[in-house]
């Protein structure tokens, strides 16, 4: 469908969300908790958290939780049954404030997830999930979207993107039918907004790299020492891979009790020293350095080769989190730079 | 230091040296120098309170032989608490120490390191104090609400561990499989089991450096456990870690005389 644009009237916003609520809707946003800021339920609009550049944690729960059941199974002697999870049961969900990164990381998890045979409990939950993005007008030097085709005003996974305008009012641009629906839920709040121009409400964010021929520049630099000298400080935790709104490594435990149990994903990620171990104890992933090629390769090679997206938005979280300031723009940049090829 | 770093390097009498360097947005980061040229990078200042000790026992760095290694006291604590605890042995290391008034000492065996840290008063930050202080007198309901309502943040990526110089376990007990001690799912039963049994671990044994909350993405002030724990053993047994190879292992060492009072 054709984006349209529209005005929301910053009391309007209120009013949409109070309706919303009076419609019993699931509704997340950003929330300040101490110095935290993290996409939690929330009951009024009160609630959201204004004045900060991104949450602490990606908006990639949504669809892919830390931990969540496949299904159930019960043991009686020789049989095994098997429930499924009754996909009836995921619940609809909005989340307000989406930053543009973040939505667009769901382009990517679509991707993984949606490979054949798509996972069906991702699916669901993705489209129970309305977005009504909030496009950033402020950014830090972390922050590197528009190094690889994103941006701050970037509409690509949002179903809704709100643009605050000088004078509190925001543009708001209807890019689905599921943000058409949420404008259809209350018509009289929206005002013809076309020919308006979003661009100079939003962040000032600096290109960090040249992002052209990236993938054939990082398939140049395998061989070449640019990951270990990179990584030779990296501590090898998961700080980076579960802050990131696109990591999707996951494993899969067994939690029983008895007769009956649940079979469960949780997140996991290359950074850690199990990740690729073998039964024999060999892990062709030994060290820290070919772990870090793992994590780009797969992020700016493999994914573009297989997938046709990256796995990367340029949230800069990873480096933002990282306890030793490994910082991923960087590290492109000494790869990029190198001319290696 | 640098001066000192390039000299090292050049007579052989290490291979590499562990210290800072600017990292990116103001901050510092964890650098290593390998010949004179890269010794040009080191910086110190007091940004550089990363305890570097850990990376003593990481395969990446050990490979390149012996380190010199830029010291803050909390760097000093680790290398002797590495040294009871027989990871390391007197020639292994250099230490470069830096006090509060930019002097630099060089400490070549672990004596001097001693002889160094019998002048200091371990101390924790006032921040830190106030948040024991505030956990002391909570009850013990509140006590366990508050850590529940941290743990729901907590997404096991074990920062916190990989940031310890003394988590230096080759296979950790969240690595056992079988039988599966801890899950390997951040719930907050699990993450809870996880935290207690690292506390446990390095009760008596934790320098109280904070590095394991420094290194919490979601900013738990996990550290805040050993700490407390490293409290209790020093108020029982009159021993604290890290400052002097004769100070034993107190929770692993039977003395006739210890106190049973907390049976029954």
């Amino acid at each position: 469908m054709n984006t349209q644009i529209k005005i929301l009237k910053s009391a309007n916003y209120i009013k949409l969300l109070q309706k919303l609520f009076d419609h019993k809707k699931n509704i997340y946003g950003p929330v300040r908790q101490g110095k935290r800021i993290g996409y939690q339920k929330i009951n009024s609009a009160n609630e959201l958290a204004t004045d900060f550049i991104i949450p602490d944690m990606s908006a990639k729960s949504f669809v892919f939780p830390c931990i969540e059941k496949l299904f159930s199974f019960t043991k009686d002697k020789e049989n095994v049954e098997i429930q499924n999870l009754n996909l009836d049961n995921i619940p609809e969900k909005i989340i307000v404030g989406i930053r543009p990164c973040d939505a667009l990381g769901m382009k990517s998890l679509k991707a993984i997830f949606g490979r054949d045979p798509a996972d069906s409990i991702f699916q669901t939950r993705l489209e129970r999930t309305t977005f009504i993005g909030y496009a950033c007008n402020q950014a830090d030097d972390y922050c590197f979207c528009t190094s690889i085709n994103g941006g701050p005003g970037n509409t690509e996974g949002s179903d809704i993107l709100l643009t605050k305008t000088d004078s509190g009012d925001y543009i708001a641009e209807i890019i689905t039918p599921k943000g058409e629906s949420i404008v259809a839920s209350a018509p009289e709040l929206f005002e013809d907004g076309s020919g308006l121009d979003k661009q100079k409400y939003l962040a000032d964010v600096p290109k960090r790299f040249d992002d052209s021929n990236l993938e054939n520049k990082m398939k140049a630099a395998f061989d070449t020492n640019v990951f270990d000298e990179y990584a030779i400080r990296c501590i090898g935790c998961a700080a980076c891979a579960y802050v990131c709104p696109t990591c999707a490594c996951f494993d899969i435990q067994d939690r029983t009790k008895g007769s009956k149990g649940e079979r469960i994903r949780t997140w996991d990620s290359c950074g850690l020293k199990l990740f690729t171990l073998h039964t024999s104890g060999h892990n062709p992933r030994e060290t820290q350095g070919v772990r870090w090629r793992q994590r780009l390769m797969h992020k700016f090679s493999y994914m573009p080769e297989r997938l046709e997206v990256r796995g990367c938005v340029g949230c800069g979280r990873c480096s933002r989190r990282c306890p030793v300031d490994m910082n991923i723009a960087e590290s492109i940049n000494i790869i990029t730079d190198e001319n290696i090829i | 230091m640098i001066e000192t770093a390039k000299k090292l390097l050049k007579n052989g009498d290490v291979n590499i040296v562990i210290g800072y360097s600017e990292g990116s947005q103001g901050r510092v980061r964890p650098f290593f120098a390998r010949n004179e040229e890269e010794a040009e990078n080191l910086v110190y200042d007091n940004r550089c309170t990363q305890n570097l000790a850990m990376y003593v026992s990481k395969k990446e760095i050990s490979k390149y032989g012996k380190p010199a290694i830029v010291a803050n006291i909390h760097t000093l604590r680790g290398i002797i608490r590495l040294a009871v605890e027989n990871q390391i042995k007197d020639g292994d290391l250099i230490a470069l120490h830096i006090n509060d008034k930019d002097e630099m000492t060089v400490c070549s065996t672990l004596e001097e390191i001693e002889t160094h840290l019998a002048t200091v008063t371990p101390q924790i930050s006032d921040e830190d104090k106030v948040m024991i202080e505030k956990l002391d007198a909570m009850s013990l309901t509140e006590r366990r609400n508050f850590w529940e309502k941290e743990m729901e943040n907590c997404i096991k990526c074990y920062a916190c561990r990989q940031a310890c110089p003394l988590c230096y376990c080759t296979q950790c007990t969240v690595e056992v499989n079988q039988p599966q001690w801890i899950p390997v799912e951040a719930s907050i039963d699990g993450n809870l089991e996880w935290h207690i049994m690292r506390a446990m671990h390095l009760s008596g044994r934790c320098i109280s450096c904070g590095q394991c909350g420094d290194a919490c993405p979601v900013g738990i002030p996990i550290h805040l456990l050993p700490m407390k724990l490293s409290q209790e053993v020093k108020n029982i047994y009159g021993s604290i870690s890290g400052m002097n190879r004769s100070e034993g292992c107190a929770m692993a060492t039977y003395q006739p005389g210890d106190k049973e009072n907390f049976i029954g």
